[in-house]
């Protein structure tokens, strides 16, 4: 009886032993060398997996970022969740200098609401905007306006876009966005765009992608941008384009005068978190140099 | 009357057939006051316009020239000025660019024959394959029953298929509509020399005719003419009577119930089993462009629907917005409908009645009270109606959870690129899940990753 349970004993022993043995060994000759500061870097970024930088998740972006301060630069690669404050942090691991990127936020560029966009047709299909946008236009006679349907919605990790239910438009909270661009990404009609975010959120933006002719966009949505040119002579500073009859501001190149803004003729150039005018004496001047 | 009637071997539905116009002699559509001639109506590079604002035309004068390979050409259906080459809605509900046109009188352009002479392919030695393709490939002549694939191409297969019959789709198994069925009892004969050529051109000697057993007459009356026409020849040809399932006019299901054959999947096409597969439509349009010298700008259409006055079929000129046919059968009715180009089944859904006919244009379907409405959406029972409704042997229910979730690798191992979409499963769901809705989706992503792949080799 003892006998058994030695003989087990020894023979379970070996087993473990000889495994053990075994094991050891291979995990020495099959080690697989990883520089360690992935790791560090990983650790060091948010880890929210969004994929905003462009990579498969964190350690994508990690693995790149080492490969990059090996190479000896770094630029290019940033992660739009953590913003400097992480990649300061990142550069400082690497010991690597990162240039000043200017914080962007998701801007939509439609304002074709419930009022001034009217319905005139009715979609029953698959509630998601990829899903409607491959069946026509939509419900409204804009072809390339929002669609309501919200994938850009579902899309955000960060739960930064809302469906007005007002307007039947997403609006992006300035706070939560991180500029990760799965909104963009997600958007069949590509309105939705990374602009910079400018100082205090200020911003000035045609929101507006319609590239039909003035009448036409004009029949669909009373906000929309006829591609009249005004604003484009309007800049001082040649940050507006207007091409395939929609007006287009280079955030590289606006310096939020706000000139643009006051001739539109149909409000489609918009400026966001400004201060409101201040009431008289300004107005009036303005308004008589416009008729000169 | 009873035929021995075949049908394909998987899946298929049989939807209310609502053939409202069966009998409806088809009428002459007025001519529009203005035609539209969106430059993208057939699968390929849309055409490359040739004339320019105030231009004169006349019918038949091309308009738009081929703009690559997989292209066809345009014609003026109407006689006038050139008003502007501007962008207009077409069927896809988007503004396409297009070329307007005014009417002014309706002259001709000199070589077209219009007498109502039969011309046969015996009296015209001079007509070699190569000859027939190129009159059919200058002509403008695309597939007729809603796909729009230029026929030339069709006739010319890949060096490594051999083609060994044509088969003529006149299955029609789409609901409501009866365009083809009207042009086989009215235009018969030309029909059959339609056939001819087109064997010609392929250089084949068996030709099948299919049709449904819902159209007895038009059985009847090919049958006989097939016999007095080709009888003594060296052509083969027959008709093939088939039990009415939908979707038996797609060119797959086709090919399988009347040659028994099944096609693989993509990107093997019918002409891989030895079948080249042309709408009777088609087959009356190469009558028309290779011995009447017409090119293809007129076509016959359907206009239905259950709450329409007097619903009609129409020879119609291509461009001729939907809205003056509709007129012609007694204006649309009173309060919502679903507005159709097609039929219910695979039909376009349109938002504007400005749309004009195109070569595709096979009806104009308005579907009314509940019909026009979906209801809404219950979870899935695993009852797996969709498995046995899809013609192509596709799991449903699973792609459409595919594309809903985006697993795009998976939903290309499941074939997804096979979905013919006919909407049967869909149209079997008694959940009344979207799934068409979603696997279109899921096909486009996936067909986009695919072309994505092969540019990048």
């Amino acid at each position: 009886m003892t006998d058994g349970i030695l003989i087990a004993v020894i023979v379970l022993g070996t087993i473990g032993l000889v495994a053990a043995l075994v094991l050891y060994l291979c995990s020495k000759r099959f080690a697989v060398v990883e520089d360690p500061r992935i790791a560090q870097v990983t650790e060091t970024l948010p880890g929210a997996n969004c994929g905003g930088c462009g990579f498969a998740g964190c350690g994508g972006l990690a693995d790149a970022l080492v490969k990059g301060a090996d190479a000896g630069s770094i630029d290019g690669l940033a992660c739009p969740v953590g913003g400097q404050e992480v990649m300061g942090k990142v550069a400082d691991l690497l010991g690597m200098a990162i240039a000043n990127g200017d914080p962007m936020v998701a801007v939509v560029r439609c304002n074709g609401t419930c009022v001034l966009r009217p319905k005139i047709a009715e979609y029953h299909g698959l509630r998601t905007c990829a899903a409607m946008n491959a069946c026509g236009a939509g419900e409204t006679a804009c072809g390339f306006g929002c669609l309501g349907c919200g994938d850009c919605v579902a899309a955000c990790q960060f739960g930064a876009i809302s469906i007005n239910p007002e307007t039947g438009l997403p609006e992006v909270d300035d706070e939560k966005c991180v500029a990760c661009g799965a909104c963009v990404k997600a958007c069949p009609r590509n309105i939705i765009e990374l602009r910079k975010k400018g100082p205090k959120s200020r911003r000035v933006f045609v929101s507006c992608v319609n590239k039909d002719k003035g009448p036409v966009a004009m029949k669909a949505c009373k906000a929309a941008c006829i591609g009249c040119g005004k604003c484009e002579k309007e800049c001082p500073f040649g940050a507006i384009s207007v091409e395939n009859n929609v007006s287009y501001i280079d955030f590289t190149k606006c310096r939020l005068c706000r000139k643009c803004v006051a001739v539109c003729p149909t409000k489609a150039i918009h400026a966001v978190n400004f201060p409101a005018p201040k009431p008289k004496p300004e107005e009036p001047t303005k308004e008589k140099e416009e008729q000169a | 009357m009873k035929f021995n009637a075949r049908t394909f071997s998987i899946g298929g539905i049989h939807p209310e057939e609502n053939k409202l116009t069966h009998e409806v002699a088809t009428q002459v559509a007025a001519l529009p006051k203005q035609a539209i001639f969106p430059l993208g109506q057939h699968i390929g590079a849309p055409a490359k316009p040739v004339v320019q604002k105030g231009d004169k035309v006349k019918v038949g004068t091309m308009i738009a020239e081929a703009n690559g390979f997989v292209s066809a050409p345009i014609y003026s259906s109407v006689s006038g000025t050139v008003l502007k080459i501007d962008t207009a809605i077409d069927a896809t509900g988007y503004r396409k660019p297009a070329i307007i046109i005014n009417v002014e009188g309706d002259e001709w352009e000199e070589r077209i024959d219009r007498s109502d002479k039969l011309e046969t392919v015996a009296a015209h030695p001079e007509l070699t394959p190569e000859e027939i393709v190129e009159r059919i490939k200058s002509a403008g002549v695309v597939g007729m029953g809603g796909a729009c694939f230029p026929t030339f191409i069709k006739l010319t297969p890949p060096p490594t298929a051999k083609a060994e019959c044509v088969i003529i789709n006149a299955v029609e198994c789409e609901p409501y509509i009866t365009a083809d069925y009207r042009l086989m009892m009215e235009h018969a004969d030309e029909i059959l020399v339609g056939l001819e050529l087109l064997m010609k051109a392929a250089k084949v000697t068996k030709g099948y005719i299919g049709i449904e057993t819902n159209k007895p007459a038009a059985i009847e009356l090919l049958t006989r003419k097939c016999a007095e026409v080709f009888g003594t020849s060296a052509y083969q040809v027959s008709v093939v009577p088939l039990k009415q399932r939908y979707p038996q006019g797609g060119e797959k299901q086709l090919v399988d119930a009347v040659i028994g054959r099944q096609v693989p999947a993509p990107p093997a096409i019918p002409v891989n089993v030895g079948a080249i597969v042309q709408n009777v439509g088609t087959a009356f349009a190469v009558y028309e462009a290779v011995m009447k010298h017409k090119p293809l700008f007129e076509r016959y259409t359907t206009v239905t629907g259950k709450r329409l006055q007097n619903p009609s079929n129409f020879l119609v000129r291509m461009g001729t917005p939907m809205k003056e046919l509709i007129d012609a059968c007694g204006g649309m009715p009173e309060g919502d409908h679903k507005l159709l180009a097609g039929g219910p089944m695979m039909g376009k859904a349109l938002t504007s009645v400005d749309v004009p006919i195109c070569k595709g244009t096979n009806s104009v379907t308005i579907i009314s009270d509940d019909e026009a409405v979906r209801k809404e959406p219950q979870p899935c029972i695993r009852c797996a109606k969709c498995v046995g409704a899809c013609p192509m042997g596709l799991e449903p229910y699973l792609l459409a959870k595919l594309a809903a979730v985006q697993n795009w690798e998976r939903s290309e191992q499941e074939d997804v690129v096979s979905c013919i979409e006919c909407g049967s499963c869909q149209f079997t769901c008694p959940a009344h899940r979207p799934l068409l809705d979603h696997i279109r989706l899921g096909k486009a992503t996936v067909m986009g990753i695919i072309r994505g792949r092969a540019e990048k080799k």
